[in-house]
């Protein structure tokens, strides 16, 4: 779903209003030394994780523009990387995005039901947004959790054996908490 | 009990944190290596091992380190493949999130081997979580003197990353992983050049699978002989298989090669058998881009000897009645599953996952998928089945990189030993609308009468 | 350095180490060269995505004689001393050629009687040479909006095989590349991602290079098929490129202007925009003859025209094209 086809709007008054963070463009600044001289470009895709974050889990025209900037690259050769991986998101997306896998080991164990029963429960299918801006649900593919299928993953959280219950519970926790979840984010460790 | 080498620690309370691993014997490799082995001597026991790759390709190790270029003056790169993508394998999660000090431990001793000054472990962006838990123990090996300058006095530097990718399997790719590492779209590149020759910055590269790299540990504190002997003929040591699909017991198994296939399916040491009382129908041994097996060809092979974990049985019978022990990602199916359905399945994800660079897999994949879909819904006819077979074998070696047939061989092994149930979806259309029907009327695989001479 | 043996469909030439099979093969002749949708001799790093140059290589070399397990890109693929490669001679090749072929056609629109492209498009070529005339891909094909890419080129995404070659062209020619290939897999496109306008003064190379119609000059004034406009050799005196160019004339107007184009479609000397796009009078360019049609393509070929080159033979166009 981030990767739709056709041209995209640039807003250049937009464009010059955005600035990451200090602690973002000083973790940056860390990233980039780890590679050689002039190898700059191996930042990417680590700097567009923290862009997603920076910018409300997605990755508008002019924040990958600014990304560019602050690499020193071409802004195509941003736009080519950020549309080729499917974590970014090149549209809107709800605080907490909800990824389910749809792959074989988790469809042979019900995430199918999954995704049907999360979506009756917020009243979206999948790829859409609830009107409150709160979720996200989105299919994916295998997350390397096969054996605790059917999973989800929100943000940096695996959430994994998945049963009504715990998505309800979730839910109702994502809910109440009320904020973003990002890749990035520090304080997941999962306890499986 | 088999051996582990691996695992064999992985239930001490904390053993996650530096003073626990430590306290139980961690880090003795890099002592013993950095003290008192020469590089060349540390390949060498690498080599003894008979440690073949355990990213999916079986590549002998030790063979593909040396042939490691090493020309005056350019730095060398040791590139640790995390990028785990692979349906049906999750072996290289658990370990980095259990014991990451294990991997962190092997890419020092393996570093030093190969002579790189910088080394990177390369982790599949979903797994965001566990590269904080590898930052977290790199940052504990710094702290204790096993990486940065001048390690444990031997003039050795070390300097270990861990990089994210952002979502793409074709990263798994090792030069795809490289070009992605290099902040570029995943494309494969075409080979030659290979990354030995010219691999990250165009500097000669190894490229090695996360439990590759923590097997390593073992083998140079116990000499590469001691590890070539567990195991059968050139399937040496020990293999996490990651477990899933409908048994009762999934999950991350160390076994030792050359177990029965039937004794992993069946005893509650392992998988502990099909769930809820089912029948095996079918199993894929080594993650989705193997061959599918029916229930008749997984513990026995097609002359009737019994099916083993190990490389060379478990590809027993060729493409027509083996498979493969690729990347050790075991799923297993139960009477219920509709095979139709799971080769659709694996078809969406390759088209997904195709990179694009080249006309027969981004048209071929896409156009199996279609005709899957089309077939699974119940809305196909009987040509799409052998039609299917004839784009999988155009596809299939004539791609830039493996994704080509691993997208190819799943279709062409389902057809070749479900062709029945391909033929029930079009003959019962009516029933196969219900995706559950495999539920209502199982269809088992038919095992074809032997062939008398 | 001393020269090599390669023997392509039974025919031998020695070439320079670090040749490619379809460059030796180029060297021997059209007969034994293997056709290319993706390699492009002048520009770098070109080849190895379309496929259809795949050959056998039957004998590695004198050295190590195995032949090689899979069909090899004769473009990335560079000759040994002693190699032996099938070709024309393979019925392996042939087959998958057949099977690129329709790979590369199962999403693209087949609209070659509006294409600006026709007569002149290697895809074209190619699916007459070797490709079925039914596809056997009944589905929706993958579509795309046409887009302006700046004020001269127009892009038609559909027609697109993705060679790469307008990429390496914008990135080999120009200091600011600004189109590329977005998404992946089934879903890549080339695209500017942004509204943007390609605007270099080399730009314009990209359409030459474009082996199919998806690159088209929006400001060739002739809507109709090449085949009814006569090609001239021209110069003239440019200060940012060689001047040597094709012109396109029916009558005395010039229609459009490209570069010259070699026996096997490809550009040795890149043209400027200006000479491209702004040129388009009798008198800004000085005549050197008219051009030959060498190349194995469906003009030459006349799959559309019967008798002279050129002359347009109403009973073998599309009907409505001629009202
Ligand atoms: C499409 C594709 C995906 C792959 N994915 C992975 C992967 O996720 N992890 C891995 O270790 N190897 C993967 N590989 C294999 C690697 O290319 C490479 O062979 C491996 O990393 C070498 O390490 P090893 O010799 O230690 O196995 C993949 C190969 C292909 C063709
Ligand atoms: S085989 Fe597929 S994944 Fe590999 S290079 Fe070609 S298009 Fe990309
Ligand atoms: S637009 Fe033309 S030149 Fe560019 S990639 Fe597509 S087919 Fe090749
Ligand atoms: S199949 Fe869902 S996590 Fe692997
Ligand atoms: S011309 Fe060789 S692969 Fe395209």
């Amino acid at each position: 779903m981030s990767n739709e086809q056709g041209v995209k709007k640039f807003d250049p008054e937009k464009r010059k209003t955005i600035r990451f963070s200090e602690p973002a463009l000083e973790s940056i600044q860390k990233i980039i030394q780890r590679y050689p001289a002039g190898k700059q470009k191996s930042a990417m895709l680590p700097v567009l994780h923290i862009a997603q974050a920076e910018s409300d889990g997605w990755l508008s025209p002019e924040v990958l523009d600014y990304v560019a900037e602050i690499l020193g690259l071409l802004p195509v050769e941003v736009y080519e990387v950020a549309s080729f991986y499917s974590m970014y998101n090149l549209k809107p997306v709800g605080k907490c995005v909800l990824e389910v896998c749809q792959t074989s080991s988790c469809w042979t164990r019900g995430a199918e039901d999954v995704v049907e029963y999360i979506g009756k429960k917020l009243n979206i299918k999948a790829g859409e947004t609830t009107s409150d801006g709160m979720f996200t649900l989105k299919t994916v593919e295998c997350l390397g959790s096969c054996g605790t299928a059917p999973m989800l993953q929100c943000g940096a959280e695996y959430h994994e054996n998945l049963t009504e219950e715990r998505i309800d519970n979730l839910i109702e926790r994502y809910r109440k908490e009320d904020r973003r979840r990002n890749y990035t984010d520090l304080d997941f460790v999962n306890s499986n | 009990m088999s051996r582990k080498l691996l695992l064999a620690k992985d239930h001490v309370p904390g053993i996650r944190s530096y003073d626990v691993y430590r306290a139980n014997g961690g880090y003795a490799s890099v002592e013993k290596a950095l003290k008192t082995m020469s590089p060349e001597a540390v390949t060498e026991e690498v080599k003894k091992s008979g440690l073949r790759g355990r990213g999916g390709a079986g590549f002998p190790t030790g063979m593909k380190w040396s042939f490691l270029a090493k020309p005056e003056g350019v730095p060398r790169y040791l590139v640790c493949n995390a990028d785990e993508s692979e349906p049906g394998t999750f072996k290289d999660r658990y370990l980095m999130e259990r014991i990451p000090h294990l991997l962190v431990e092997g890419m020092i001793t393996s570093s030093f081997a190969l002579g790189a000054n910088t080394s990177f472990i390369y982790i599949r962006g979903e797994y965001f979580y566990v590269s904080r838990i590898l930052e977290q123990a790199i940052a504990e090996a710094y702290a204790n003197g096993w990486l940065g300058k001048n390690i444990l006095g031997s003039g050795y530097d070390l300097d270990l990353y861990v990089q994210v990718g952002a979502g793409a399997y074709i990263c798994g790719e090792e030069t795809a992983l490289l070009e992605s590492l290099e902040g570029k779209r995943g494309n494969p590149r075409i080979k030659p050049p290979f990354p030995a020759v010219e691999g990250l910055y165009r500097c000669p590269t190894v490229v090695n699978n996360v439990e590759t790299i923590a097997a390593v540990v073992p083998i140079v504190n116990d000499g590469g002989e001691a590890y070539a002997a567990i195991g059968i003929g050139r399937s040496t040591g020990t293999k996490l298989i990651s477990a899933s699909g409908n048994i009762n017991k999934p999950g991350v198994y160390e076994i030792e090669l050359g177990l029965p296939v039937e004794e992993f399916l069946f005893s509650d040491e392992y998988c502990g058998g099909i769930a809820n009382g089912k029948r095996l129908k079918a199993c894929v041994p080594g993650g989705s881009s193997v061959p599918i097996l029916p229930e008749y060809l997984v513990c026995k092979t097609a002359t009737g000897d019994d099916r083993l974990m190990t490389y060379e049985s478990l590809s027993d019978g060729g493409f027509a009645t083996g498979s493969m022990l690729g990347s050790g990602g075991f799923i297993v199916y139960d009477e219920n599953q509709c095979v139709v359905r799971n080769t659709w399945n694996f078809s969406r994800f390759y088209r997904h996952e195709s990179c694009g660079q080249c006309s027969p897999c981004r048209e071929g994949t896409g156009w199996m998928e279609t005709v899957l879909r089309r077939l699974e819904k119940g809305m196909g006819n009987l040509d799409d089945i052998d039609l299917l077979v004839g784009v999988a074998k155009k596809i299939e070696g004539n791609t830039i990189c493996p994704l080509g047939d691993a997208a190819a061989w799943p279709v062409a092994a389902a057809i070749r030993h479900f062709r029945h149930e391909f033929e029930y979806h079009v003959l019962h259309a009516e029933k196969v609308k219900d995706p559950k029907h495999g539920h209502k009327e199982p269809i088992m695989p038919v095992k074809p009468a032997p062939v008398v001479a | 350095m001393s020269l090599i043996k390669i023997t392509i469909d039974n025919q031998t030439i020695e070439v320079e180490p670090g040749t490619t099979i379809l460059q030796a093969a180029r060297m021997i002749g059209p007969g034994v060269t293997p056709p290319a949708m993706c390699y492009y001799s002048t520009l770098e790093t070109s080849g190895g995505y379309c496929r259809t140059c795949l050959v056998k290589v039957s004998k590695g070399s004198e050295k190590d004689p195995r032949p090689m397990p899979k069909l090899v890109a004769s473009c990335r693929t560079p000759v040994m001393d002693g190699m032996e490669v099938q070709n024309y001679t393979s019925e392996e090749v042939k087959d998958v050629r057949k099977a690129v072929t329709e790979f590369l056609l199962i999403n693209h629109p087949i609209d070659c009687p509006i294409c600006d492209q026709a007569g002149e498009c290697h895809l074209q070529d190619l699916s007459y040479d070797r490709g079925k005339s039914q596809s056997r891909y009944d589905y929706e094909k993958r579509t795309f909006d046409e887009i302006d890419i700046g004020p001269t080129i127009k892009l038609n995404m559909n027609r697109c095989i993705l060679c790469y070659r307008c990429v390496k062209v914008a990135d080999q020619l120009t200091p600011q590349r600004v189109h590329g290939v977005m998404n992946r897999g089934w879903d890549s496109e080339i695209s500017t991602y942004i509204e943007g306008a390609v605007n270099n003064n080399f730009s314009g190379n990209m359409i030459d290079v474009c082996p199919v119609g998806a690159l088209t000059d929006r400001t060739f004034r002739f809507k109709s098929r090449v085949w009814f406009l006569k090609p001239y050799d021209a110069h003239r005196d440019c200060p940012d490129c060689a001047g040597k160019a094709v012109i396109w004339k029916f009558g005395n107007d010039i229609y459009r202007v490209t570069g010259r184009k070699d026996q096997w479609g490809e550009v040795a000397e890149w043209i400027c925009n200006t000479c491209r796009f702004e040129k388009k009078d009798l008198s800004d360019w000085i005549e050197e003859g008219p051009r030959k049609i060498d190349r194995h393509s469906v003009i030459s070929q006349n799959h559309y025209l019967k008798g002279t080159q050129f002359v347009a033979s109403p009973e073998a166009l599309p009907a409505k094209e001629l009202k």
